[in-house]
């Protein structure tokens, strides 16, 4: 639980690459562990939403009785890090979902689903991302989402060459349209650890 | 070509390629014959669809030779979902491979349930920006399809049939020929890559990290919640479901429910309350009952 000194990080394992998020959160000395149910959810100090497919992680949460204890972990400041699906998982407001898709929101943006078309058009590229320091993060774009509105509440963290924004956060919320749990570049992950740490040190403070 | 995979902007990577397959992990692969049905699929959770004209099932009762789908049927079910769409290629039949790749799937089957075109080469996967997954009885075949490029693979079951028995087969079948990699020294990995007929570099891989370089899928005879529970016990990383869903007297709801089993695979409960009231599962053939020359894991090596 918060506060202690080995954080306990959950992956929502519904379905995705969860394996990867574990392996990468092992790497960095925190305990990881898959979360598909409420209770699971609520002995972590922080938590990733995978890559995967948001339709169907969508339908997973509001059939398993996932949505609203997500939902309700998040109001109450749980730093999450979502990557491709995850992202649109957090996005508050989406563009092209399928029919009835709901996200649980968090992040104040527009997530745009399959943006840049098929996986013909997934690539990989190098990308700046100056929270992260100077060196460039090599970043796997797989069938992804785009961030086509960033509002009044979130940051964009980064953005491609032409403009368009890949990473966000707010709060306690990181969130990035490309997978760094495939490429080894574990900076986005020690971020949630570093916010983990600092919800951890003030729950430690007010008690 | 195969693109280098530390150049800026690139498409078509190994690992833009084998990253899709693992983003579908713990996930359904559901085959769909019209755009109803592949909206049907979506609805229900599948992570992906395979288009084709007839399902396997259809395929073996009608016999003839079985072909890539029409273009317009692909185009209709890539407008009709948002999802990935597969679509499958004859072993061996390259220009089939390049249409579904110029039609925008976001991944090319070559499938032992077509008709092969050749019966000595397999695709040259690496020639495509379009990943590829393939069929495999055992660790060697797999390992044979990786080399070619394949960016994942399923292991073959028997299609069309409904009888779990040979996918239980190959799936135990590739799981024990890693662990016994797994467990072998460096001289006797030589040895096994001589067996595998596999280059030594992609065995020793195998042998150092316990697992495929690429996703592993099961196919073949799944027909239930619980057979794809049982898939994913036996270490499959999500299953593909041929005729078994459009073949049922319940098709929305057996999908449904096959999802559910797949994600909470190990949960005895969830799999009792996802196989209840589906009505008919299809009919199914015993894979013992069929002539060899109709047993379709037998085409490809």
């Amino acid at each position: 639980m918060a506060g202690s000194a080995v954080p306990r990080i959950g992956v929502l394992a519904l379905q995705g690459d969860v394996r990867e998020h574990l392996a990468v959160l092992t790497r960095l000395g925190a305990a990881a562990v898959p979360v598909r149910r409420p209770d699971e959810l609520a002995a972590v100090d922080g938590l990733v939403i995978p890559g995967g497919e948001s339709s169907v992680m969508d339908k997973l949460t509001r059939l398993f009785g996932m949505r609203e204890p997500l939902r309700e972990a998040i109001a109450a400041g749980l730093p999450v890090y979502g990557t491709c699906a995850g992202l649109i998982m957090l996005a508050d407001r989406l563009a092209d979902g399928i029919s009835g898709q709901q996200t649980l929101g968090g992040l104040d943006i527009t997530a745009r689903r399959n943006a840049f078309g098929s996986q013909l058009d997934s690539f990989e590229t190098d990308l700046a991302v100056p929270d992260l320091g100077p060196e460039p993060v090599h970043a796997v774009f797989i069938r992804a989402p785009l961030v086509d509105e960033v509002g009044m509440g979130a940051r964009a963290l980064a953005t491609l060459a032409d403009g368009r924004v890949v990473a966000v956060a707010q709060g306690a919320l990181i969130a990035t349209s490309f997978h760094p749990e495939v490429t080894g570049d574990t900076r986005f992950h020690e971020l949630l650890l570093t916010r983990v740490a600092e919800r951890a040190g003030r729950t430690a403070a007010a008690s | 070509m195969m693109t280098d995979t530390t150049s800026t902007g690139s498409t078509g990577s190994t690992r833009v390629k084998r990253g899709l397959a693992e983003m579908l992990k713990g996930g359904v692969i559901m085959d769909v014959v019209t755009a109803e049905q592949a909206r049907i699929a979506e609805d229900a959770g599948a992570v992906a669809v395979m288009a084709l004209e007839r399902v396997p099932a259809d395929i073996r009762a009608q016999g003839g030779v079985a072909r890539m789908s029409d273009p317009d049927l692909i185009d209709d079910i890539i407008a009709s979902v948002s999802i990935p769409v597969m679509a499958k290629a004859r072993i061996g039949h390259f220009v089939e491979a390049q249409v579904l790749q110029e039609l925008g799937v976001d991944y090319v089957d070559e499938s032992e349930v077509l008709s092969p075109a050749d019966y000595v080469n397999h695709i040259d996967k690496w020639n495509f920006t379009v990943p590829f997954v393939c069929g495999a009885t055992h660790l060697g075949e797999a390992l044979r399809r990786i080399t070619e490029g394949a960016a994942m693979i399923r292991s073959k079951g028997e299609a069309g049939t409904g009888d779990v028995s040979e996918a239980t087969k190959h799936i135990r079948t590739i799981t024990a020929e890693i662990n016994r990699l797994s467990s072998m020294t460096k001289d006797e990995l030589y040895v096994a890559a001589k067996e595998l007929q596999s280059p030594y570099e992609l065995v020793a891989e195998v042998a150092a990290t316990g697992k495929l370089p690429v996703v592993l899928f099961t196919a073949g005879g799944v027909a239930t919640p619980a057979d794809a529970a049982m898939m994913m016990q036996l270490g499959a990383d999500g299953v593909f479901v041929g005729s078994g869903i459009f073949k049922s007297g319940n098709p929305a709801e057996r999908a449904a429910a096959i999802v559910k089993a797949t994600a909470f695979h190990d949960d005895p409960a969830v799999i009792a309350e996802a196989s209840r009231g589906l009505g008919e599962a299809m009919v199914g053939i015993n894979v013992a009952d069929l002539p060899a020359p109709h047993r379709l894991s037998e085409r490809g090596w």
